[in-house]
């Protein structure tokens, strides 16, 4: 358990803080005690990378305790997720983690397919597959890049930001968005994919490979960079599985646990990848985890694209998947069922579901509890970075400021998905 | 319901392999903690869901975590529940565990009065379950006893209801320009 996790160290630190912060807490000679300092990490610091803030005690340059303080841009999407029909709810989903939003949004939508029963076509899958990995490489882009900043390196992060660029453009040829991507419907995808999203993605796999590879020489083996993240932050297997790890951070520590593997889902049994893991769970161990994690999706989307199949891109569920917009205008049932859509008039079964992806940083897991209603009677969303951000203050506490903003860096906390 | 949505599930019914495991995690439950410990016995889409008794969860996932041979030691998710038309049973915990070595997920599930919303805390258990009983607490009012911090943790602190619960509902109540008659909820 951390230093600061009772109440009575909460509440004194806290006070603490407030009370230095209206100059009234003096520091008294001969009070070793008082010499600590506070200082408030966030909520809207440029190296926390989201609205979160640690009040950290400090003696000197080395950390104390700290205690994290989240919830600045809680926008309680669980309960706002019980008014909601199940296609709006992929919009909530989007902003949880929003550096993978095609992840969220998918995994949403097998989430209610799961429980409505509808069987997606392979194309689909495919399609799907595709999107996801191209999200979590985006996802792992901006973690190392940033990593890159915190250390004092910016090239990196510059550099590799104009692939991302190019990524959000294939995003915009499937879903026509960029970051908040509403990607796919419930039984498919919302389009196919376009002869332009094909090039673009072709042209991206040639692309990008080359500029990775001058990416990793540069941090890989970087003395500099080294010095800073080798046995930073370490923790351990039995540590992060009871801290509820999952995601690249758990593989760091050596654990393979990855949910696409374990529990395929979308087809992703079809797909030939390796799981990499770490051995010390350090910064380092997440950072090459992460770089070699990018290496593998790239692996899975050039094996979904070649063997691409034909067919179908959404399943043929009319009760569920919004008829084309022309169809609408010209055909009968095509406009029942949209008009039925739209206003929510199709009942879900009753049931309970349990489905998990594999996010950008861990197991994201929806549980929906659904009475037969239009809406969710309840849904929970296992954010991976709200469990594992526990153990942050364990791991910072005893390294100096410097280091603790490395390791902050190294979780890959997104704030959406976090406060959720 | 559509007698369409109504068939629906039976289609998403697990295959056999799924069945046998879950009637084997079954079996070793009732082994270890007696069979009069679980009720409502479901495997709906082929996760097996059992319910009991908030005196017995910290027993139940304290030996499961213990346990050599299913080794249920990773906590991932829990939240709470709110059915207010139960009666005497209005709140609920639901936990998810799961089996990394052997792939083998279960639900667990715990109902107790909205007047007397005390649980034990799994704190001690699992790390992970600090910040998840905070949450509990502060969407649904869930007092774990022997947490360490149990303090809100999304909501600002000097709220003063736990605005998950059904009785709080999401659209302002005054307004007249918004009915539910077709919009559902």
């Amino acid at each position: 358990m951390a230093v600061n996790d009772t109440l009575e160290g909460t509440r004194k630190i806290t006070k603490e803080a407030a009370a230095q912060r209206d100059g009234q807490l003096m520091p008294l000679l001969n009070d070793f005690s008082q010499e600590l300092t506070t200082l408030n990490l966030g909520p809207t610091h440029p190296a926390t990378h989201g609205i979160f803030q640690n009040i950290l005690q400090m003696d000197g340059e080395r950390i104390i305790s700290g205690v994290p303080t989240i919830g600045y841009i809680h926008r309680a999407f669980e309960k706002i997720a019980e008014r909601r029909p199940f296609y709006q709810i992929t919009t909530l989903t989007d902003r949880m983690n929003y550096c993978s939003s095609p992840i969220n949004n998918l995994g949403w939508h097998m989430t209610v397919e799961k429980l409505l029963g509808v069987t997606v076509p392979k194309r689909a899958q495919y399609i799907r597959v595709i999107m996801m990995e191209l999200a979590r490489i985006t996802d792992h882009l901006i973690c190392n890049s940033i990593l890159g900043v915190d250390t004092g390196a910016f090239t990196g992060f510059l550099y590799l930001f104009q692939e991302r660029e190019k990524v959000y453009e294939i995003y915009e040829e499937v879903c026509g968005a960029r970051l908040t991507t509403n990607m796919g419907r419930v039984g498919g995808m919302e389009r196919d994919l376009s002869p332009a999203a094909i090039a673009k993605l072709r042209a991206w796999l040639k692309s990008f490979p080359v500029v990775m590879k001058e990416f990793e020489s540069m941090f890989n083996r970087n003395r500099i960079f080294m010095d800073r993240v080798v046995n930073v932050g370490p923790i351990s297997a039995e540590k992060a599985l009871n801290y509820g790890f999952t995601g690249p951070n758990l593989r760091a520590a050596g654990v393979d646990y990855d949910v696409r593997a374990m529990n395929p889902y979308s087809s992703y049994e079809d797909f030939e990848f390796d799981i990499p893991v770490g051995t010390n769970g350090d910064t380092y161990d997440r950072f090459i985890v992460r770089n070699e994690e990018i290496w593998q999706s790239l692996r899975i989307i050039n094996q979904a694209l070649d063997n691409l199949p034909e067919g179908p891109y959404h399943a043929d569920a009319p009760h569920y998947y919004l008829p084309d917009k022309p169809d609408v205008y010209k055909n009968m049932e095509a406009l029942i069922y949209h008009f039925k859509i739209v206003m929510g008039e199709i009942d879900a079964p009753v049931g309970e579901v349990y489905h998990s992806v594999e996010g950008g940083n861990g197991e994201l897991g929806f549980y929906l509890v659904s009475d037969g209603g239009r809406t969710p009677y309840r849904l929970h969303f296992r954010r991976p970075c709200f469990i594992y951000y526990q153990a942050y203050p364990e791991m910072a506490v005893g390294t100096t400021l410097s280091d603790a903003i490395v390791i902050l860096s190294s979780m890959n906390v997104i704030a959406g998905e976090l406060d959720a | 319901m559509t007698p369409e949505s109504a068939a629906a599930p039976e289609v998403a019914v697990a295959e056999d392999p799924i069945k046998v495991q879950n009637a084997r995690v079954l079996a070793l439950l009732h082994q270890l903690f007696g069979e009069d410990t679980f009720t409502d016995v479901e495997e709906q889409y082929g996760l097996l869901s059992v319910t009991t008794t908030r005196e017995r969860i910290h027993g139940v996932i304290a030996g499961l975590q213990q346990d050599q041979e299913i080794k249920l030691n990773f906590l991932t998710t829990m939240c709470g529940i709110n059915y207010p038309e139960n009666e005497g049973k209005e709140l609920g915990m639901i936990y998810h565990l799961h089996s990394l070595t052997q792939n083998i997920r279960l639900r667990l599930k715990i109902f107790f009065p909205v007047a007397d919303p005390v649980v034990p805390t799994l704190s001690n258990l699992y790390a992970a379950a600090n910040w998840m009983e905070r949450e509990a607490y502060d969407f649904y009012g869930v007092i774990f006893t022997g947490h360490p911090n149990l303090i809100r943790i999304l909501n600002v602190e000097d709220m003063d209801y736990h605005p998950m619960r059904k009785q709080y509902p999401l659209e302002d109540g005054t307004r007249e320009d918004k009915t539910d008659l077709f919009f559902g909820r």
